[in-house]
């Protein structure tokens, strides 16, 4: 089977140095990949890269998504190819409604004229499930929201927009017990009924608890040093992630001396 | 905006200008004998006459002020103070002259007037050229004319009574350059207890080039009235400055509620020096929604006074300075009633190296107990080379006051763009989403039409570089 994303031997800088070094990683249709590390590690920053943050130069590498070299692509034109990203921290867009924010991008994406009523009964029930108070509908996009409520807007976008491929940067962190629960039951739902990918970003494990994991990636300081299955997630769990700092300074060293 | 298509505009809408040969044209600089000739013109009455040249007596005694935007541009030699298009005002857009009714046309008034208006004035340079009000407004015994009408007519006691009582000439000089020359605009009067249910609009228009238009505006809404006015003005694009120096004049009694709206957009040659007065009475209300996107120069700060215990204004303004202009706006509270209260929202955006300020002046008198006022004023640049000022007043003369200023300047945010744009939104969509957003407290308070308009406006003003 094709992969639906594969990034190849991916590098990124932003003004401060680089930050990616070679990343190279491939997920296929409908699979769910753990990305895990240390902070700092650049979790976040390859999920922003994946997406197309304008703030970091892809200075080496490639990232397709269906086959089709992505790399040099807009965020918004990454987007109506199927690719998502939840934000850690949401911006917030005071006068605009979440509501009106997710017409608009379901009509850009879809480039359809919206079916309000279908729309409005999809709306309801997938705030239902997040248990998200329908006034958060009419309210401005992120404004006033809390860290939780927040990060629920971000699942609720993805239920809306259905993206074939969904990459969750830290859903879980500020969460607590009780919504890490509520939101892990909406991606799974997506996972399971949409049939989505999903790359979650995660330095804790408890969003995974829930959640069928096909595979797990380590990335220490721009590295990607260890790929393995959904065991490795219960590894880091117990042993944390020393080993593959000092694993990831060993291969830096031996690089260093081939260099 | 997002409720509508508000593409494909273009920017030839306020452009296209018509040709001015037959028109009469009052030849260029501001002396007696062009004041005089005005006055013979307009066959004032005596008064009026006398009032004309005691205003420009005043106008070349004070000097031009130097606290704000430079007005060195404008050479008063250079400026028609008087221009007439060969009609006289008809109550049917078909006996419009063709032009000047495809003129009307195409900026949409004769169809708003179908479709939502309750009365329509158009003003063509310096005269009306159309004035109309619906028989059912009229049969409530509203009076929407003319001033000149009004000047003459059954109200002209009330018109003598009342004009440029509020803003006097020797307010400052273009106060008295108005006082001076003021040709056109419109009178209203709302009679005690009558509630007009949709708005009435005046629109502005000025096609002839290097001139001035002063038109003037004398609203008095009667004791438990209340009326919805509506004011748009526009004009084509000349390499020379044009000059706008209108007055508003407006008087809400005891009880009574006055909404003045305004969609400015004049051309980009365009001096704007406009002077807008309120006087609030007892338990009145008063509502101000200000849009200002023309204009190379703007001097605008609409004044209320609450004079009347328990009176309230609310100003709810946008000013959006783009290449070239320099806009300096705001709002001014004057606060002499007790329990009288004042709420000032303002938003401003600059972009392409435009100059927005935002300059407010609030005064508490000595007497005026228990008096509210909070303001609330944020910018939005949307480049490094644009410019944002914010020069807040403060008067206050008693010990109750209850008074509070907020202010917020920022940047369009490149992480919020990129986070619209990761949802399929285009980056030019998610600049409009934003900038539309950030005006929306003011685009909420406009009739539906006219915050379309001012959507098309913002979104426009974003295409342009």
């Amino acid at each position: 089977m094709e992969n639906l994303l594969e990034v190849k031997n991916l590098s990124a800088d932003i003004e401060e140095g680089r930050i990616l070094h070679g990343v190279s990683l491939s997920l296929r249709d409908g699979e769910t990949h753990v990305l895990m590390g240390p902070n700092g590690a650049g979790k976040s920053t390859l999920g922003h890269v994946l997406m197309g943050n304008p703030v970091y130069h892809v200075t080496g590498g490639q990232v397709l998504f269906n086959g089709e070299d992505v790399t040099d692509y807009s965020a918004d034109k990454r987007a109506k190819l199927g690719m998502f990203l939840s934000f850690q921290n949401p911006l917030e867009v005071p006068g605009l409604t979440l509501e009106s924010f997710l017409r608009n991008a379901i009509r850009e994406k879809t480039g359809q004229p919206l079916k309000i009523f279908t729309f409005k009964k999809e709306l309801e029930a997938a705030m239902e499930l997040l248990q998200m108070d329908e006034s958060y509908a009419t309210r401005d996009l992120n404004v006033g929201f809390s860290g939780g409520e927040k990060k629920k807007a971000e699942i609720l976008q993805l239920m809306m927009l259905k993206p074939q491929l969904a990459i969750l940067d830290e859903t879980d962190s500020g969460l607590d017990v009780d919504a890490v629960r509520t939101v892990s039951e909406s991606i799974r739902k997506y996972q399971q009924q949409m049939k989505g990918a999903l790359l979650i970003i995660t330095h804790s494990t408890r969003i995974l608890e829930s959640l069928h994991v096909d595979y797990t990636h380590i990335l220490v300081r721009g590295h990607l040093v260890r790929t393995g299955d959904a065991s490795l997630v219960e590894e880091i769990n117990e042993h944390g992630f020393e080993k593959y700092i000092e694993e990831e300074q060993k291969q830096e060293q031996a690089a260093g001396e081939v260099r | 905006m997002n409720e509508q298509d508000v593409r494909d505009i273009d920017r030839s809408l306020y452009d296209f200008k018509d040709d001015e040969s037959d028109f009469y044209r009052i030849r260029e600089g501001l002396t007696r004998e062009t004041v005089l000739q005005i006055s013979e013109e307009k066959h004032d009455p005596a008064w009026m006459r006398d009032f004309r040249l005691r205003s420009l007596e005043i106008y070349e005694a004070l000097s031009v002020p130097q606290w704000g935007p430079s007005i060195e541009g404008l050479n008063m030699e250079n400026i028609a103070t008087y221009v007439r298009a060969n009609t006289d005002m008809k109550g049917s857009w078909d006996e419009v002259p063709e032009d000047i009714k495809n003129t009307f046309e195409k900026l949409g008034i004769p169809q708003a007037e179908r479709e939502s208006l309750a009365g329509v004035g158009a003003q063509y340079d310096s005269e009306l050229v159309y004035h109309n009000v619906k028989d059912e407004v009229a049969a409530q015994g509203v009076v929407y004319t003319d001033m000149e009408s009004a000047l003459t007519g059954d109200y002209a006691d009330m018109v003598r009574e009342y004009f440029m009582k509020l803003v006097p000439p020797t307010d400052h000089k273009f106060a008295a350059l108005h006082g001076a020359v003021w040709s056109g605009g419109s009178f209203v009067y709302v009679p005690k207890g009558v509630k007009v249910d949709i708005p009435l609009q005046s629109y502005f228009r000025l096609n002839a080039k290097g001139a001035g238009q002063f038109e003037h505006t004398l609203i008095i809404v009667d004791e438990g009235a209340d009326l919805h006015f509506i004011e748009g003005c526009s004009a084509p694009k000349y390499n020379i400055a044009n000059l706008h120096a209108g007055c508003v004049e407006l008087y809400v009694k005891k009880n009574a509620r006055l909404r003045y709206s305004t969609i400015e957009n004049w051309s980009k040659n365009m001096y704007n020096l406009n002077t807008k007065r309120a006087l609030v009475e007892e338990n009145a209300r008063m509502e101000w929604v200000s849009g200002s996107f023309g204009s190379h120069t703007s001097y605008l700060y609409p004044t209320t006074i609450l004079k009347g215990d328990r009176s309230h204004c609310e100003f709810t303004g946008i000013t959006f300075a783009g290449e070239g202009q320099n806009l300096d706006t705001g709002a001014k509270m004057i606060h002499t009633g007790k329990r009288t209260s004042s709420y000032i929202n303002s938003k401003s955006i600059s972009k392409s190296g435009g100059v927005s300020t935002y300059r407010s002046s609030i005064f508490i008198a000595k007497g005026a107990t228990g008096a509210k006022s909070s303001v609330d004023c944020a910018s939005l640049m949307l480049d490094d080379i644009s410019r944002s000022d914010t020069i807040p007043a403060m008067d206050v003369r008693t010990n109750d006051a209850d008074v509070g200023h907020e202010a917020k300047i920022g940047r369009i945010s490149d992480e919020a763009i990129f986070y619209l744009m990761s949802r399929g939104i285009s980056e030019s969509e998610a600049r409009a989403m934003i900038v539309s957003g950030f005006a929306s407290p003011v685009s909420k308070e406009l009739p539906l039409e006219y915050a379309a308009e001012m959507n098309n406006l913002i979104k426009l003003e974003l295409e342009n570089g």
